[in-house]
């Protein structure tokens, strides 16, 4: 092995010899249906890469033409119902179509057997279904925004969806319905490939930290998607027999449906960000060279999010009129919900301390990871309080909390994650100097488009109007200028990424000299994983053993 | 090939008895028990997807029977209990055939097997074409939800020949709900065994090909699981649409 | 069948490969018959009690007779209550979800004075 240069401990073999594995995953079989109609864990997490990929550059389209219309305070770009779609479908898209699949259905499928030790999940025919379901989900989707599209809001709020608007509402609903499934089944395939599929010698405290944070979503996913499923039957049915379930005027009640809705929508947001601490936890052991501090704290703190997140739903409706109470109630659960998101930063930050710290790109998007994702959950404990809540609640600050949380946070958490193990499943680098770049234009962009929203907000303005008082444009400017640059952050791996799939240098099997099964393996892996079945005999993050094994190991010919 | 793969230089506590390699093994299982495990945890993970399904409409439900009362009542008292009931009773023992199908599949006894299954199946049907039949009323009294709804037979049920108090105009509106919900979960019940019915006309035809008398049974005890589960759903909705208020005038 | 030994080795000490190695237990029909029988007992208990006045009691015995005979289907006509302690802490867990929607929802509604409780 090529000996580290600088302070890197990216360890390639000599790139004058080196080779991608003769046979792996990807030249396994050719053709485009023995794609379509894989069973390969691994062949399905690039087909979900490709296509959710597809689907954040069409909400991150949405996410422009806002900005666009609110660089200038009046309503000029387009009309009020135009605008309304805009955020509608930016919502959608960015939450159901992006951020739910985004690594538990690429890398969460790519890795998980492999880091169990297993040769696939328990049902691949279903890991398949799930993604013709969200492929079938997201083309309704495409199709409900070519008719005319949706401007209720991605929360479908009642009376609004179900008796003001005349929009594709059903078409929408559906969409989400099935894509609902997709991540009902992957969720399910998780839970069962981890109880039931983890190698000999694979305890449960063994397994790396991703897999305890895709557990803890999992649960999420199979146990609240069915309740988004039938707020969304409900609305149908409102739709289209009047029924009166929702009505006030027939005897309904609106906050039914946001009951059963946010039921859903707030363990939601744990799917959305747990799977990316997972890989928050792997980026940081590997780039501090040690193990993760209080790896059992860490574990169970992603079950105990799992668990409180389903307590804390109607802290989305404080000022929908539900009594006083049972607002109190979810208000102090809030504030317990937030305890083990904290554990986590600490466990990390403590990581940290005293580790060898290196700042490749995925170090640095994991940093940006802890600094965003601690500003945005602390601005949601903010929001938990029911006296802040009343003022803040439906503002830009709301706005800027979750975009730090899921943007900051989660898409951060997803970089880190596809170019921490881009090698792996590509078996090519990608150009380092060129994704610092994008990494740190993102964190510029971010801040610049997020940070003024909180002022914004705070001081009053509005979510989803698409006119504001001339006195809140300077903030809005800004916020536009930081969305250009965070655009181009964001285009930026999509250019070298793709470069680096016929140009990069081969990684070899363990490039970041990690921990873990899938390090030990090749890059790309085979189509089977593994040879014969790894037993395990080491905990997770066992930079000894990895010394121990690498030390007398030979990687080269001659 | 696959038992070979399963590693370990270990002493092998597995060494004395078989590992069934059935046809139908998948390789990425390293034994039969495992993949029979998965499968029914995986069933069983699904149906608790369902009963969280079902569980917001009941969460519907629950609110306005108690906001609505009256409503609810006199809705329920138009659906029949003796259909009610007979479907009832139909549905458990559908349930039962399925139970003994099962048994069959373990014991390897694929004629009983595929009888059961079409007992299953039959009883089935009944159910569906009784509530068929129930729908059908309901449609013509015109009780359906939406634009023909008629609420005269709660205002004024002396003028149906109906011993029971007449309901106030608005109270008689909220008996659109108690029928909406009605036909909703039942509906929903009713779609979820027909679907089963489906697969099961598919599990005859392999049964008696002979494809679960020979120690494959994991279909027919999954859906086994699946088929109990939509009869437990039945088991709730009969007395909490059926069974509301039928104490004579109160 | 047999109860065969609960098979485990120093690397797979959970059972992960083998689980049903620690019982196989075959519920017989004469047991299903029992059930069956139960199931239509406890139907027409429910249809008679249906018709006395017991004011608030009425809904509570219906909903109790019919959590028992879903139990019962969900032990012996599923076969839980001979399953691993993995199938029967999902069971528990749904229903205990279940639980959460229905009171936690409720928590709103009962706290509400619009006149309607």
């Amino acid at each position: 092995m090529s000996a580290a240069i600088g302070n890197t401990i990216v360890s390639l073999p000599d790139q004058s010899t080196a080779q991608i594995p003769k046979r792996n995953y990807i030249n396994n079989e050719h053709g485009l249906l023995s794609w379509l109609l894989t069973g390969d864990h691994k062949r399905i997490a690039i087909l979900y890469l490709i296509s959710i990929t597809f689907f954040f550059f069409i909400g991150g389209a949405f996410a422009g033409l806002i900005r666009l219309e609110l660089l200038t305070p009046q309503p000029d770009l387009v009309s009020s119902d135009t605008y309304n779609k805009f955020f509608t479908m930016h919502g959608i898209i960015m939450v159901f179509l992006f951020l739910v699949p985004s690594v538990p259905a690429t890398l969460g499928n790519f890795l998980m057997p492999i880091m169990l030790g297993a040769k696939d999940l328990a049902f691949p025919k279903i890991n398949l279904l799930s993604w013709y379901l969200y492929v079938v989900g997201g083309l309704l989707m495409l199709a409900a925004l070519v008719l005319g599209g949706v401007d209720t809001g991605w929360t479908f709020t009642t009376p609004l969806s179900t008796h003001y608007l005349n929009t594709h509402v059903i078409t929408t609903a559906t969409a989400i319905f099935i894509a609902g499934f997709s991540s009902i089944f992957t969720g399910l395939n998780f839970i069962v490939t981890i109880h039931r599929m983890r190698c000999p010698g694979m305890t449960w405290f063994r397994m790396p930290l991703f897999v305890w944070s895709h557990y803890a979503a999992s649960l999420l996913m199979v146990l609240g998607t069915p309740v988004l499923a039938i707020s969304l039957v409900l609305i149908a049915m409102e739709r289209l027999f009047g029924i009166g379930v929702f009505d006030p005027t027939k005897g309904g009640d609106p906050l039914l449906f946001q009951h059963l809705f946010w039921f859903y929508s707030h363990p939601a947001v744990y799917i959305m960000i747990l799977p990316g601490m997972g890989v928050i936890s792997e980026v940081i052991s590997t780039f501090s060279r040690k193990r993760v501090f209080g790896y059992t704290a860490v574990a169970f703190s992603s079950v105990a999010i799992a668990l409180f997140g389903f307590f804390v739903w109607e802290h989305h409706m404080f000022i929908m009129g539900v009594s006083n109470y049972s607002a109190l109630v979810f208000s102090l659960l809030t504030m317990l919900v937030a305890v083990p998101s904290a554990i986590k930063i600490f466990n990390w930050v403590f990581t940290l301390q005293q580790g060898s710290i290196t700042f490749e790109t995925p170090m640095l998007y994991a940093f940006g990871f802890m600094g965003l994702f601690t500003i945005g959950g602390l601005t949601g404990v903010f929001l938990g309080s029911l006296g802040m809540d009343i003022h803040l609640t439906e503002t830009y600050f709301i706005v800027a909390h979750f975009h730090f949380v899921m943007v900051g946070g989660m898409l951060m958490a997803f970089l880190a994650g596809i170019h921490f193990w881009w090698p792996k499943m590509t078996g090519r680098m990608y150009p380092e100097s060129l994704s610092k770049l994008a990494a740190v234009t993102t964190f510029i962009g971010f801040n610049l488009t997020f940070l003024p929203q909180f002022i914004l907000g705070y001081l009053g303005m509005p979510r989803r109007y698409h006119a504001y008082p001339p006195e809140f444009q300077v903030l809005n400017v800004l916020s536009t200028a930081g969305a250009t640059v965070l655009g181009i952050g964001y285009m930026l791996p999509m250019l070298y990424l793709g470069w680096s799939l016929k140009y990069g240098a081969i990684a070899g099997d363990n490039p970041w000299q990690a921990t873990g099964l899938e390090w030990q393996i090749q890059s790309p892996p085979l189509t089977e994983n593994f040879i014969e079945i790894p037993i395990m005999d080491h905990e997770a993050y066992d930079y000894e053993w990895l010394e121990k094994k690498t030390k007398n190991e030979v990687t080269t010919v001659g | 090939m696959d038992s070979a793969l399963a590693t370990t230089d270990q002493p092998d506590v597995h060494e004395e008895h078989e590992h069934i390699v059935l046809p139908q093994h998948r390789h990425h299982f390293e034994t039969e028990e495992q993949q029979r495990e998965a499968g029914s945890f995986g069933m069983w993970l699904f149906l608790l997807t369902e009963v969280m399904f079902f569980g917001g409409m009941f969460m519907a439900y629950l609110l306005y029977r108690n906001w609505y009362y009256p409503a609810f009542s006199a809705g329920s008292e138009q659906l029949s209990i003796p259909l009610g009931t007979a479907n009832t009773a139909i549905l458990i023992t559908s349930g039962f055939c399925m139970a003994v199908g099962v048994w069959a599949a373990e014991v390897r006894k694929r004629g009983l097997l595929v009888v059961m299954l079409i007992l299953t199946t039959v009883f089935g049907i009944i159910f569906i074409g009784i509530k068929g039949d129930e729908y059908h009323e309901k449609y013509e009294m015109h009780h359906i939800p939406g634009a023909n709804f008629n609420i005269s037979q709660f205002t004024n049920p002396a003028g149906y020949g109906i011993n029971e108090k007449p309901l106030a105009p608005d109270m008689a509106q909220k008996t659109q709900i108690f029928f909406f919900l009605y036909f909703a979960l039942t509906g929903l019940h009713a779609l979820h065994m027909l679907i089963g019915l489906g697969i099961l006309f598919w599990l005859i035809w392999r049964a008696h090909r002979g494809d679960f008398s020979s120690g494959y049974v994991a279909p027919i005890e999954n859906f086994g699981l699946y088929w109990h589960f939509v009869d437990i759903i039945w088991l709730f909705l009969y007395p909490l649409l059926y069974l509301i208020n039928r104490h004579p005038m109160h | 069948m047999a109860t065969q030994e609960i098979h485990t080795d120093a690397n797979d000490p959970t059972n992960v490969t083998n689980p049903e190695h620690s019982q196989h237990h075959i519920v017989t029909p004469l047991q299903y018959t029992y059930v069956f029988g139960t199931l239509l007992l406890f139907t027409g208990i429910t249809l008679g009690v249906a018709f006395i006045d017991l004011k608030w009691a009425n809904p509570v015995i219906a909903l109790a007779i019919a959590c028992f005979k879903a139990s019962i289907v969900v032990l012996f006509f599923m076969h839980a209550a001979y399953q691993s302690r993995l199938i029967k802490m999902t069971i528990g867990a749904g229903l205990f979800l279940f639980l959460v929607l229905i009171s936690m929802t409720l928590t709103d509604y009962i706290s509400r004075a619009w006149g309607m409780w």
